[in-house]
């Protein structure tokens, strides 16, 4: 079941007045995967998102939803999706279970099982408490999650939310987490997000999108390889005059830093972690911390849309 | 899903002071109208009336009550419409229709039919008002319902010109001041043109159809007219919108 094909995007391309906000993007999601989109403000997220649900008609290139194509029966394919926009969509004179019934209602839930699916997706989203409130009186927060909650009251195959976590509390944002993971299980999800950790923590694949092209899409593993690199960072109390005596098999250089930390660069799978340690000891160097050097994934962002643009230039 | 999209429309306007108020005040400037029309109906009638130029009743209460009622829904109406769209418009709530599995037509003619139902209310007490002369007179319901007919296709006119100026912008005030001028502009033609011999564009006039409906008379004729007249701006409505999802 984990090979099927839940979302088709190819070549997707948006013209705004002859600029290309989107252009030639294309991708494949199967089911029970959480795919991170990640790109700087104005990269085009949000064109593609509402490209994918329907909400703006592609320049060229299509969609297809569990196979059935969005240009041509666009209402089959909206009923397998459900979508939280930038700004949830809320009609705040409706109280939360009044509003849920209605998102209910439209998306076709049948009519003797919308008391459950309302019940079903306030409990997910953390809600049952504010059901005879106005939606107008609820939080930012409390709000989002009713967006989510009318994004996935009817189980959808597809969710798709862009920026979820914007404007949550710390503890609302690892719920919100903690719901998506859960979404993923059974459903497809995609999110867009520009906080890195974010996309580490929920997804399992993940695309880059700058300046409405794609510069990176791969599982969120390639990612992670991509910011560890051959480095390791080590703190000694009593570091030896020369620094060239820590020059073991595989170190290829050494640098000493300002914090009073040297950084060490390896080969490719040949970590000498193990054989600084046991020079260390023999040595008597004071050994107090052994790391691999991650650089930031901020910086395997940066690089990334970085390259992109001098390839441009 | 047209009904679905019905009666959440009607839900919001009862879920707003808006709809209470507006229902409220046109029913006590009906109500006051007709009042007014029983009460008069005795001073006039009794007075040195010759027997040919007496009226019934019905057509001198109705008279009354049917000529202010296109004229206060022309300020109601509008004040009804203008959120309809531009205000899903600026909360972006569209996108929460655009995305669920609801072709254009299904929303736009959904919110018509919720405003058409809110205004079939109005046209209920209106009956009811007239009906109530039965009670210690013979009343002549074929001129009650084809006022009535009438009235409700100039409702619902107005009420497809005002979802249309309604997705043009992203104001509501703005929406409903331009469907006001639209609406007033329609009705008067028929005035402003009376001395002229340009009948072609008299015959555009709202008030040209409506009147035979008032003296009773149902004319295919003009109950064409009227829903020529929605359908046009209906349709226009739903290109305004799909214009949305085509540029943006």
């Amino acid at each position: 079941m984990n090979t099927t094909i839940t979302v088709e995007a190819s070549q997707l391309t948006r013209l705004y007045g002859g600029r290309k906000a989107v252009n030639d993007v294309s991708f494949n999601l199967s089911k029970g995967e959480v795919l991170g989109f990640l790109g700087p403000n104005g990269a085009g997220k949000s064109t593609t998102m509402k490209m994918l649900t329907g909400n703006l008609a592609p320049s060229e290139g299509s969609v297809k939803i569990c196979g059935i194509d969005m240009m041509e029966n666009p209402k089959e394919a909206k009923a397998l999706i459900g979508y939280l926009p930038e700004t949830p969509p809320l009609y705040k004179e409706l109280t939360v279970d009044e509003f849920l019934t209605v998102a209910a209602r439209l998306h076709r839930v049948s009519s003797n099982h919308i008391k459950n699916a309302v019940q079903n997706a306030k409990e997910r989203c953390g809600l049952t408490e504010m059901s005879k409130r106005l939606i107008e009186n609820l939080s930012k927060g409390y709000q989002q999650r009713v967006g989510i909650a009318q994004a996935i009251i009817h189980n959808p195959m597809v969710v798709i939310l862009d920026e979820p976590t914007v404007g949550l509390d710390p503890i609302q944002i690892r719920d919100i987490r903690a719901l998506i993971k859960e979404l993923g299980n059974d459903h497809s999800v995609i999110l867009s997000t520009h906080i890195l950790p974010e996309v580490e923590m929920v997804c399992d694949r993940v695309q880059i999108i700058h300046k409405g092209q794609l510069v990176f899409n791969g599982a969120i593993e390639m990612l992670k390889q991509q910011r560890q690199g051959n480095k390791l960072l080590i703190g000694l109390h009593q570091p030896p005059s020369d620094l060239n005596a820590l020059k073991l098999e595989g170190i290829t250089q050494i640098e000493s830093l300002d914090n009073g930390l040297i950084r060490i660069h390896h080969l490719a799978d040949e970590s000498p972690a193990e054989a600084i340690v046991r020079a260390a000891v023999q040595n008597n160097w004071g050994l107090h911390q052994i790391n691999p050097d991650q650089t930031s994934l901020e910086e395997v962002f940066v690089s990334l849309t970085y390259q992109e643009q001098t390839l441009q230039d | 899903m047209i009904f679905n999209i019905a009666r959440k429309e009607l839900k919001s306007v009862f879920s707003t002071p808006m709809g209470w108020v507006i229902l409220s005040l046109i029913l006590f400037v009906f109500g006051y109208y007709y009042y007014e029309g029983v009460d008069q109906y005795f001073q006039v009638m009794s007075g040195s009336m010759r027997p040919e130029e007496r009226k019934g009743v019905t057509e001198f209460v109705g008279q009354n009550l049917f000529g202010i009622g296109s004229f206060v829904m022309l300020f109601a109406v509008p004040l009804l419409t203008m959120r309809l769209i531009s205000e899903e418009r600026r909360n972006q709530t569209l996108a929460f229709l655009f995305s669920a599995p609801l072709s254009l037509t299904e929303i736009v003619v959904g919110k018509f039919v919720g405003l058409v139902a809110f205004l079939s209310i109005l046209i209920l007490f209106v009956f009811l008002m007239m009906a109530s002369l039965n009670l210690w007179a013979e009343i002549d319901y074929g001129y009650i319902f084809a006022n009535l007919a009438g009235l409700w296709l100039l409702l619902a006119s107005f009420a497809a010109l005002g979802i249309y100026v309604s997705s043009l912008t992203q104001q509501p005030v703005i929406a409903a001041i331009i469907t006001f001028i639209v609406l007033f502009g329609l009705l008067m033609l028929d005035n402003l043109l009376a001395a002229s011999q340009n009948e072609g564009l008299a015959y555009v006039s709202l008030m040209r159809h409506f009147q035979p409906f008032s003296r009773g008379l149902i004319n295919t004729g003009d109950i064409a007219y009227f829903i020529l007249f929605i359908t046009t701006f209906l349709t226009l409505t739903i290109r305004r919108l799909d214009a949305d999802r085509l540029r943006g």
